[in-house]
C-alpha cells in the first residue's frame, strides 16, 4: 500500500501513513490529467508546425530561405 | 542583524519510499515559505519523473494557475495550462543522484490568493536533463498550513529530503 510521510510542524513528530482509496484515486486522476494536458500540448504543437509547413510550401521556401528572411 | 530564515522542519524517506510527502500545522508567524528538497523517483525504465505540490490538500487543478518553462538539454518548451509543478530524476537517470528544488510562497498567511514558483532541476549526467520553473497562483483567500509533495509515476526514494523554510521580512 502507497504511504505519504507528513511531518507536523507543530510538534516536529513525523508519522507514515498509508493512503486512502480516495488519495489514491486522486492520485491517479492527476496523472491521467498530466497525460492528456501533454497529449493535448503535442497535438498543438504538430498542427503549428504543420500550418507553417503548409504556408512554406505555397511560397515555395525552406525554413532555412524564411529564417533569412526573417533576419 | 535578524534572523531571517529560519528552519520549520524537515522530512527525509526512509527505506519503504514514500508516494507522498509534506508539512502540515505550518504556523502561520512568518511572511513567507520556502521549501527546499532534494528528490529522486523510483519511476522504472525512466530518467525522469514530475510532479506536483498541492496547497492544503487542495488537488482541484481549476484553483491552480500555472505558467511553465522548461528545457531539456536540446529545446525549450512552455505550457500554460493546470500543469506539473516539478521534474526529478527517475531510476534510470545517475546513480544516487537527487534534483534539486526550490519551493517560495510569498505571503502565505494571507487573505489573498497565493502566488509561488518553483525552480527543479531533473539532474541527469546525460544528454537529456532538465531544468523546470513553475509560476503559479493558488486561488485562495485561506492561509497555507500544509504542503504536499506528489509524484507522477514512482515513489520517493530513499533519502529525499526536504526543509520547510519560514522567512520574516525584519
Amino acid at each position: 500500500m502507497p504511504t505519504k510521510l507528513v511531518v507536523d510542524c507543530s510538534t516536529g513528530a513525523v508519522e507514515e501513513i498509508e493512503l486512502t482509496a480516495e488519495e489514491i484515486a486522486e492520485m491517479e486522476l492527476a496523472a491521467q490529467q498530466a497525460e492528456e494536458q501533454k497529449a493535448r500540448d503535442e497535438e498543438e504543437k504538430a498542427a503549428k508546425e504543420a500550418a507553417r509547413a503548409e504556408i512554406l510550401a505555397k511560397l515555395g521556401l525552406t525554413a532555412e530561405e524564411a529564417a533569412v528572411l526573417l533576419g | 542583524m535578524a534572523t531571517t530564515y529560519e528552519a520549520i522542519a524537515t522530512v527525509t524517506v526512509g527505506s519503504g519510499g514514500a508516494a507522498t510527502f509534506g508539512f502540515t500545522s505550518i504556523p502561520a508567524t512568518y511572511t513567507d515559505l520556502l521549501v527546499v528538497a532534494s528528490l529522486r523517483s523510483d519511476r522504472a525504465s525512466n530518467s525522469i519523473d514530475n510532479g506536483w505540490i498541492y496547497l492544503n490538500s487542495d488537488t482541484s487543478s481549476g484553483n491552480y494557475t500555472k505558467r511553465r518553462v522548461w528545457g531539456d538539454g536540446s529545446a525549450v518548451y512552455s505550457a500554460t495550462t493546470y500543469d506539473l509543478d516539478y521534474y526529478c530524476p527517475g531510476s534510470t537517470a545517475t546513480a544516487s543522484t537527487f534534483g534539486n528544488l526550490y519551493y517560495y510562497i510569498p505571503n502565505y498567511a494571507g487573505s489573498n490568493n497565493k502566488s509561488f514558483s518553483v525552480d527543479s532541476s531533473q539532474e541527469n549526467n546525460a544528454t537529456i536533463a532538465i531544468n523546470n520553473l513553475t509560476a503559479g497562483l493558488w486561488s485562495s483567500s485561506s492561509a497555507i498550513t500544509s504542503i504536499t509533495f506528489d509524484l507522477n509515476n514512482g515513489n520517493f526514494v530513499q533519502y529525499s529530503s526536504a526543509t520547510l523554510y519560514g522567512i520574516k521580512n525584519s
